[in-house]
């Protein structure tokens, strides 16, 4: 996982020592905000730590010298100092205020993705019902997105697109962007969501003019095109199965993948199941049936998310992990 | 006449109450039994002084298990279960058992009764029953490490609180049961402030130290009856599934969060003003000048305490609607301004001074810097548009901890090192209380500051695995809370050295104009023979330093130190 981690640069391009590379047609409007504070605050900073350290060496103490005679208070300085600051800050916040708005406000047309955010993964789903593990959209085409989570709240992260938003279960939560920069840029979840939650990464690839229509359709049809095991594969990969049950013999959230096909397992309730393609197939429509014993039954139903064919497919793939016999 | 036998002072009433040092409240009643019945304020302090530093301790303990763990991406000591319970328990238990009790529980106990001349606070017994409400509250919190952890955050966020997070109960009722200890704590200074004040006594006379722990009361008695509804009503959805926020049963988690921060926003305020509190009489002493715009600083923590009620929506500007947040935010900035007011007072008190860099002094220093620091980037919080970008990132993990270790701690610590002559009567060593306050001054830096880095540039918080390329910066972290942890235990160190070894405190060791410095070190059970008369608790100019007293004494008409009524 560390060098899985280690390979995915925060976007393509180079960003400041404060703020990663901008990637969104917003990022600019943030970062002129976040300098417009940076400067101010690193000049407030340096006179105030600049007159303590001054006054300490100008007035340090020393023997027989007694404090200066100054005024106790004054009336015109308080408000000097309450006023400057004041009108700054009004300033920060009417920038912010109009960064904001820009964030918050999606042009009338916009090409329209699903996300589904459930411990710990992504799924984006394009309007013609394909479903991949990154976001992949076009450059400089504002992209709308409509967000559900099927657990707990996560929130939904890109640092180069300068955009947030949290996603809360039982409400479809809206974001817009538009995608300046073409190449890889880091999803992350920044609302914690239990044990994976610093796992729970995506890509956003953007594709440069005319490429991004290719790219859907090219992956779309792969479950036609590629052989049932290739295309199971592909589906443990995107569809969040990869995340909770690993394929080298490693118990994770679920159990393993490795070895468990044409076996018998104890189930929670004591039963021993073999595990073949009806227990595979009930395990995803139902995974609350049969649990493995060892195992907390915490796995969402696919009901419904998964075809037939797709469902096969997925057998067909656990089956090439089946250990011969000796 | 040595120091430990001295008679009582003249009955002139601007005269220390000077006492014979042997008969002190460390002395006035023996045996664990006298201490746990006590309703002496001073005791309490005491008391709550040894619980809150073990709290402290522990929270600490935790702190440098998640550096560790943070050395390297992916596993390093623990799993990600068990680091997901230890920044839970460092949260919860640095909040709720450390630095909301801290400051009030502690010094607002010790100095807040004889700041006003009085015997004790109003409801002496009350007091002691917080005592116990706070140690019944942190029982019940740690069984929920005894009984498997927990990881949801010291937030409690739902519906993940109410789903899994393992023994959030426990913890919760814990949190519960703190509250009242918290609201008795509240009470007892609000009526003691209003009720207990000497002849004379006006409300613009009063030290600002007790300007601070009002509004903090005012904050307290207000906003935790919030939490504990809250918290109720999060048992009750995790025992009974009564749908109050889970979605599943038709609630709402983001009315979670709104109650939450409402009780949990302004309780960053109870954790900050008394710390200002602490800096006024800190920097006006040890700069030997009257403090500047006495009025401002006072009022400035009301207006603190006040607007500190109504921005608690800035933690949920990735959430709610833009509407709110354009309210939330302004309302934000509104109270930014009080808190630079009162750091410009501060400044122009130091200005002609006679500035002594003795240990508190140097905390109070450092505190300037580190609360510029932690406010400022505030700024970066407050205003909308770079919010969302930092929003849940480690900048806000930073931001906290400049605010709240570098603030709030460190003035706790100046404080501890302010009043411990007085609460013990010892003198520490001034050498390496300087050198531990550089340490932790140093460590602190290294800890945090890279923080602000990783988190613009994105690193979320809360996070167990990260990127190759935030690896510098949490080596620095974790270098640097080593460093603090070190500081620490120097501290520890000579502290508990002094206390059999240090030389015997002067009433007056730092000229402080207050009450405290007019009763003998340690006070007697009753504070004072006589009630003292209320002067201007700013003005330094009729106390000189006395070298064999090795403290401040009353001038006398003709100009010499009175080093008979100083001792």
């Amino acid at each position: 996982m560390t060098e899985l981690l280690g390979q995915l640069p925060l976007a393509a391009g180079e960003g400041s020592f404060w703020m990663p590379p901008k990637g969104s047609t917003v990022a600019l409007d943030v970062d002129r905000v976040f300098y417009f504070i940076f400067w101010t605050s690193a000049f407030f900073f340096l006179l105030i730590v600049g007159l303590a350290v001054f006054f300490v060496i100008r007035y340090r103490r020393r023997e027989g010298v007694e404090p200066g005679e100054t005024a106790h208070h004054n009336l015109a300085l308080e408000l000097t100092w309450s006023g400057i600051p004041l009108i700054l800050v009004f300033v920060m916040f009417y920038m912010g205020m109009k960064a904001m708005i820009n964030i918050e406000t999606p042009p009338s047309r916009a090409y329209e993705i699903l996300v589904t955010a459930q411990r710990w993964s992504w799924l984006f789903t394009y309007p013609n019902g394909y479903v991949d593990k990154d976001l992949h959209v076009p450059l400089d085409v504002p992209v709308r997105l409509t967000m559900r989570s099927e657990d707990v709240i996560h929130s939904f992260y890109v640092p180069s697109f300068r955009l947030k938003k949290d996603i809360v279960p039982g409400k479809y939560t809206k974001t817009w962007f538009c995608a300046t920069k073409p190449g890889r840029h880091v999803v992350f979840c920044a609302e914690y969501c239990g044990t994976q939650h610093s796992d729970m990464l995506a890509d956003v690839v953007v594709h440069p003019a005319g490429e991004f229509e290719k790219w859907l359709a090219d992956a779309s049809n792969f479950a036609d095109k590629l052989p049932p095991a290739e295309a199971g594969k592909r589906l443990y990969e995107v569809r969040g199965c990869m995340q909770c049950h690993s394929i080298d013999g490693k118990a994770g959230i679920g159990p393993s993948f490795k070895g468990v096909f044409g076996k018998k397992h104890a189930m929670t309730n004591g039963d021993m199941v073999l595990v073949d393609e009806n227990y595979i197939r009930e395990s995803i429509m139902e995974p609350q049936a049969k649990v493995t014993a060892g195992y907390d039954p915490v796995m969402p139903t696919y009901k419904g998310r998964l075809k037939d064919a797709e469902i096969t497919a997925i057998i067909e793939y656990i089956k090439t992990l089946a250990e011969p016999e000796k | 006449m040595t120091a430990t036998t001295l008679s009582y002072g003249s009955h002139d009433p601007d005269a220390p109450n000077v006492h014979d040092a042997s008969d002190n409240y460390l002395t006035h009643g023996q045996g664990l039994r006298s201490w746990l019945t006590t309703t002496d304020h001073k005791r309490i302090g005491v008391m709550y002084l040894i619980s809150v530093l073990t709290a402290f301790f522990l929270g600490g303990v935790f702190a440098l298990l998640i550096r560790t763990e943070l050395l390297g991406p992916g596993r390093t000591i623990m799993d990600a279960d068990t680091y997901n319970q230890m920044f839970t328990l460092h949260g919860a238990v640095m909040i709720f058992l450390f630095i909301i009790p801290g400051m009030p529980a502690i010094f607002g106990n010790f100095v807040l009764p004889i700041m006003l001349g009085a015997k004790d606070v109003a409801f002496p017994r009350l007091n002691l029953a917080s005592w116990y409400f706070y140690i019944a509250g942190s029982v019940f919190a740690l069984l929920a490490i005894a009984l498997g952890g927990v990881d949801t955050g010291w937030t409690f966020y739902t519906p993940y609180s109410t789903q899994f997070g393992g023994q959030v109960i426990p913890i919760v009722f814990g949190v519960f049961i703190l509250g009242f200890s918290s609201i008795f704590t509240g009470i007892n200074f609000i009526v003691t402030i209003h009720r207990l004040r000497p002849q004379g006594m006006g409300w613009f006379r009063m030290p600002l130290f007790l300007w601070a722990i009002y509004a903090t009361s005012i904050i307290q008695v207000l906003a935790t009856p919030v939490l504990a509804i809250t918290l109720l009503l999060l048992i009750a959805e995790r025992t009974f599934g009564v749908g109050i926020f889970d979605p599943a049963m038709g609630g709402d988690p983001v009315l979670f969060q709104h109650f939450f921060w409402f009780y949990s926003h302004p309780a960053v305020y109870i954790m900050i003003l008394p710390a200002m509190g602490v800096m006024s009489e800190v920097i006006s002493v040890f700069c030997r000048k009257h403090i500047f715009g006495y009025r401002f600083i006072a009022y400035s923590s009301i207006a603190i305490a006040v607007i500190g009620f109504f921005v608690w929506g800035h933690h949920m500007f990735t959430t709610q609607s833009a509407v709110a947040n354009v309210i939330f935010s302004a309302l934000t900035f509104a109270v930014a301004i009080p808190s630079a007011i009162k750091v410009f007072n501060w400044l122009a008190t130091m200005y002609k001074g006679s500035i002594s860099l003795d240990t508190p002094m140097c905390y109070a220093l450092s505190f300037i810097g580190l609360f510029a620091i932690g406010g400022m980037t505030g700024l970066f919080l407050g205003s909308l548009g770079t919010d969302i970008h930092l929003h849940d990132t480690y900048f806000v993990v930073a931001h906290f901890h400049y605010v709240m270790m570098g603030g709030t701690v460190t003035m706790f610590i100046a404080a501890l090192h302010y009043w411990w002559p007085k609460m013990f009567g010892r003198m520490y060593s001034e050498r390496w209380g300087r050198f531990a306050c550089l340490l932790i001054f140093i460590g602190f830096n290294a800890t945090f500051f890279p923080m602000f880095v990783m988190g613009s540039q994105g690193m979320p918080r809360r996070y167990y695995n990260y990127m190759e390329q935030f690896k510098a910066f949490h080596h620095s972290a974790t270098g640097g809370s080593y460093f603090l942890a070190v500081g620490f235990v120097i501290m520890a160190v000579y502290l508990l050295h002094s206390l059999f070894r240090g030389r015997p405190a002067p009433a007056n060791p730092w000229g402080g104009a207050t009450f405290e410095w007019r009763c003998s070190s340690p006070p007697p059970h009753h504070n004072f023979d006589e009630p003292p008369s209320v002067g201007d608790c700013y003005d330094f100019s009729n106390l000189v330093y006395d070298k064999q007293v090795g403290g401040y004494v009353l001038k006398t008409p003709d100009g010499a130190g009175d080093s008979e009524a100083g001792r």
